[in-house]
């Protein structure tokens, strides 16, 4: 695949005429999905996708185009060299772009991870075996994925690996089910038995009368994956060059108040992580870390090319939405989750969150899956779903009593358009006060 | 028929391999989307996409391949693939052979344009952007300010080895002009001229979604939204327009009426419903006012076709009528899982994803009253427009939106603008507390372009249209700021 797009590229770059320069982009992937209900196969297939991103730019005029690629090379070559004769005549309409901004430094890069593939049919059917007895509905998804960049200044760079994630729920009944995943590079049956053997004891818990709580103040524990979902909400704009300067950030108080989180907060994108490129579509490199939140104290942004230029800051990002982010473990152990939570909710899933007042990171949501109710340290009974309304700044501020020291690494299971590459590696949080609505 | 993709699928058909049907759905789709912001030209994006999506049946399983491939070897390939899925499927499979559609329908649909894409030159459609732009400038508390236009136009053609063949052309275009204020810790947006809610059609679709002549009056009400007062608290009577009951459609009627999810299907992710297969011909879901109708004959709207992606003949039927549920969004095969009648809303996102249930034109029916009738009838509430924030229960029921712009209702008159409009409430009960109806002179298309569902996941169009609708007992909130 690489030779596939390097060779390509030579044959557009040879196509270039003046001062023209030529910035391509790759992504693709072969992958199987999966899809389960019942513990049968509900749909069950492969998708092969490879695209091309080009940026024609000549001075500061440029134009883009994403095209699909057959995979066949005559093809596609003449599928390439037709849209960049189409880019040509479009720039010539369009004014001077302030902003256009691309690595002219040459630094290449290449990370292969994909020598080993996971059998597709051998994994379905021990998940088939392995589930037998429980009502499990979910998708595995299995292949390689691959991302490119080429200039014609001469830089290469080359990213690809090979990873499962299978992400899945065994119901109960109704809306009570337990969540979870496994995600990775090479498969072991014998951790997916453990995963199972660990589901059959919550369900177990699930079996029991529900309980309804009534809305109020409750102290609460977030697993990691609930976390998650809070982060998720922080990163909607949160950590944006582009959005703090418009003004348009969720956590406006930090930059127009100073107000802060707890001290136990630090946050930071670990581009280094790897399992995303560590080049941009641009050509820049990305710095290994970036600081986001420091001690509950807000400290840098994410910035993409574009606003390096429109805000004279230093790119060090490709979007300015996180992929990779790590928040750091506390001090709370696993063993005294329970003890110390004493009365109230042990929440494993939030589910649909959204703004109620952006200007102050207030968010609403649902609980989801495997929710109980705790009573001096012990599980009482699953709770029915129940919506929250609560602030950022006091849920992971004032309220936030401890984080734990165990650490869940969370690969990502979307699939909008592509198989997403990115991650989070967080704690769990101790809350004091959650506030729940209906 | 003698379009590419149809001289692609004859090729195919005529050295198919063998297995006990097999369908081929073949897309070829282009965008070009043009943005103006801070007066500042984006890079103009232009996108190409054509690949294939070949379905195999042999005994009770079904596998799919997607491949970009289109040569005879790479879709005899990819034949192969979907075969060794489905005879893996086929003793493990949730589905039996007579659930599968099996289409021999042969049809042509194209969206009506008269206007298109290419009629206006690129240095025109740059100039009505920049001008858009400015007129949303209006003064120093606008922050962020854009203007954009797109088109989307996508050839699809789905044979199968029982002869079908159905060929498809859907035009859309996709406008949008967004204003940000800010004051201090404040900001505020509004949105419209067509953002987020595209239609079928070519150019002569703008002045219907008021692009660009909305510009100023968003920029305005973001401005005035900027000093203007909480919305109220409590319990007290609202009145939604369609820029939010598009949305209040959307999430508590259509996704819980979609019988893959009351099916299961996407527990996992997307979620269930409280809708049971029991409640269809008899349950109460709104008021005698409730009208719903599964659409397809609104040629402007997003999800107007003639067959959907099972090659299923698309007929306008009532989802629910007079308040009482008739049938579900389920496609051919979910209707033979569950010997229910449902609609043609098989479809999928992209060429590379297979056809699910979704909602597609899913609207409600004007009623006989005016705004100014409905808002007369009204002692104390909120008007509240253009959706901002949406969250609802994975069973449908227990939701919270969130509204650009509120204004307050006293005695029958609409007065001052309120921020952060919000309200919650549950749909199995909400609905039954649908008060008024507007009648056609509010009813307006529109739609939602990123509805997401489906695992691996599709995010796709989906077209809804609604008169102003008036709604007592809401609990009403405004925002913590």
């Amino acid at each position: 695949m690489q030779n596939y797009f390097y060779s390509l590229s030579e044959t557009l770059f040879k196509k270039l005429q003046g001062k023209e320069q030529l910035l391509l982009g790759f992504s693709g992937e072969d992958s199987d999905f999966v899809r389960l209900n019942h513990n049968k196969i509900r749909q069950a297939g492969s998708v092969s996708q490879r695209e091309i991103s080009l940026d024609l730019i000549e001075g500061k005029r440029h134009t883009q185009a994403h095209i699909e690629l057959s995979g066949e090379s005559e093809q596609d070559k003449a599928k390439l060299i037709a849209c960049l004769i189409k880019l040509r005549q479009q720039r010539e309409f369009l004014p001077e772009d302030p902003y256009l901004f691309f690595a002219t430094e040459i630094n290449n890069t290449e990370f292969h991870h994909d020598n080993e593939v996971v059998n597709s049919q051998q994994a379905i059917e021990q998940i088939i075996h392995t589930a037998n007895g429980t009502d499990l509905v979910g998708i595995f998804a299995n292949g390689k994925q691959y991302s490119g960049f080429a200039n014609s200044m001469g830089q290469r760079n080359w990213h690809s690996n090979a990873n499962f994630n299978f992400d899945w729920s065994c119901y109960h009944s109704q809306d009570k089910a337990v969540k979870n995943s496994y995600a990775g590079f090479s498969w072991n049956r014998e951790q997916l038995s453990e995963k199972f053997g660990k589901i059959k004891h919550q369900l177990d818990i699930l079996s029991k009368p529900s309980k309804t709580i009534t809305p109020g103040k409750y102290r609460a524990y977030l697993s990691p994956s609930a976390l998650n979902e809070i982060i998720s909400m922080m990163a909607w704009g949160g950590f944006s060059l582009k959005a703090h300067r418009t003004k348009e950030t969720p956590l406006l108080k930090m930059i127009e108040q100073g107000s802060k989180l707890s001290p136990e907060i630090s946050l930071i994108e670990h581009h280094a992580r790897n399992l995303a490129p560590t080049f941009t579509q641009s050509g820049f490199i990305k710095p290994e870390k970036v600081k986001l939140i420091h001690n509950g104290q807000y400290k840098d942004c994410l910035v993409s090319p574009r606003s390096a230029m429109e805000y004279d800051s230093k790119t060090n990002s490709d979007s300015e939405y996180p992929g990779a982010l790590d928040l750091a473990g506390g001090n709370l152990a696993e063993k005294d989750i329970l003890s110390e939570l004493g009365t109230g909710l042990y929440i494993n899933n939030l589910w649909y969150l959204n703004f109620s007042d952006r200007n102050v990171c207030q968010l609403t949501g649902m609980t989801r899956f495997a929710c109980f109710w705790v009573e001096n340290g012990e599980i009482q009974a699953p709770v029915n779903v129940m919506r929250f309304d609560d602030n950022v700044f006091d849920l992971l501020g004032t309220n936030l009593l401890a984080l734990t020291q165990m650490r869940e690494f969370i690969f990502d299971a979307s699939s909008y358009g592509n198989r997403s590459n990115s991650s989070i590696e967080l704690p769990g949080a101790l809350i004091n006060s959650m506030q729940f609505t209906l | 028929m003698d379009s590419p993709l149809s001289q692609i699928a004859q090729r195919f058909a005529k050295h198919a391999p063998s297995a006990d049907f097999w369908t081929l759905r073949l897309s070829d789709e282009t965008q070009e989307n043009i943005c103006v912001r801070q007066g500042v030209m984006q890079p103009v994006s232009n996108q190409l996409a054509q690949g294939g999506l070949l379905t195999v049946v042999v005994n009770d399983g079904c596998g799919y391949c997607a491949t970009s491939d289109l040569s005879l070897k790479g879709l005899q390939r990819a034949f192969n693939q979907a075969k060794e899925w489905a005879k893996l499927a086929s003793g493990l499979s949730l589905l039996k052979a007579d659930d599968y559609p099996r289409p021999e329908h042969r049809a042509q649909y194209e969206t009506p344009v008269q206007l298109h894409w290419n009629d206006m030159p690129l240095n025109e459609k740059i100039t009505l952007l920049q001008d858009a732009n400015t007129a949303l400038k209006i003064n120093d508390h606008i922050v962020d300010w854009q203007a954009m236009l797109g088109m989307r136009c996508e050839d699809t053609l789905l044979t199968s080895s029982a002869g079908a063949h159905i060929e498809q052309r859907f035009n859309y275009i996709n406008p949008g002009l967004v204003a940000v204020a800010n004051k201090g810790s404040i900001t505020q947006y509004r949105t419209g001229g067509g953002l987020q809610s595209a239609r079928q059609g070519g150019l002569e679709q703008l002045p219907l979604l008021e692009f660009p002549l909305a510009a100023p009056t968003l920029a305005e009400e973001a401005v005035a939204l900027l000093s203007a007062e909480q919305c109220p608290q409590g319990k007290m009577d609202v009145v939604l327009a369609p820029s939010q009951m598009i949305l209040q459609i959307h999430e508590s009627i259509g996704h819980p009426l979609e019988l893959d999810r009351i099916l299961g299907d996407e527990r996992n992710y997307a979620g269930t419903s409280f809708v049971t297969q029991d409640m269809f011909g008899s349950y109460q879901y709104g008021s005698e006012l409730l009208n719903i109708t599964f659409d397809p004959e609104h040629t402007e709207q997003l999800a107007s076709y003639a067959f959907d992606d099972e090659g299923t003949e698309a007929k306008r039927e009532y989802i629910i009528r007079d308040g009482i549920l008739q049938r579900p969004l389920g496609g051919k095969s979910s209707q033979s899982r569950t010997h229910l009648k449902g609609v043609a809303n098989a479809r999928q996102a992209d060429w590379f994803r297979p056809p699910i249930d979704r909602m597609a034109n899913l609207n409600l029916e004007p009623g006989d009253l005016s705004v100014e009738d409905m808002i007369a009838n009204i002692e104390h509430g909120v008007y509240m427009q253009t959706n901002r924030s949406w969250s609802i229960d994975d069973s449908r029921n227990k939701f919270q939106f969130g509204c650009e712009l509120g204004r307050v209702i006293k005695n029958g008159e609409l007065k001052g603008l309120v921020q952060n409009p919000n309200y919650r409430g549950i749909s199995a009960t909400f609905w039954r507390n649908l008060a008024g109806v507007g009648n056609q002179q509010s009813f307006q298309v529109q739609g939602v372009t990123n509805c997401g569902k489906g695992e691996p996941n599709q995010a796709i169009y989906v077209g809804h249209a609604s008169p102003s609708c008036h709604f007592s007992d809401v609990d009403v909130f405004g925002g913590a700021s």
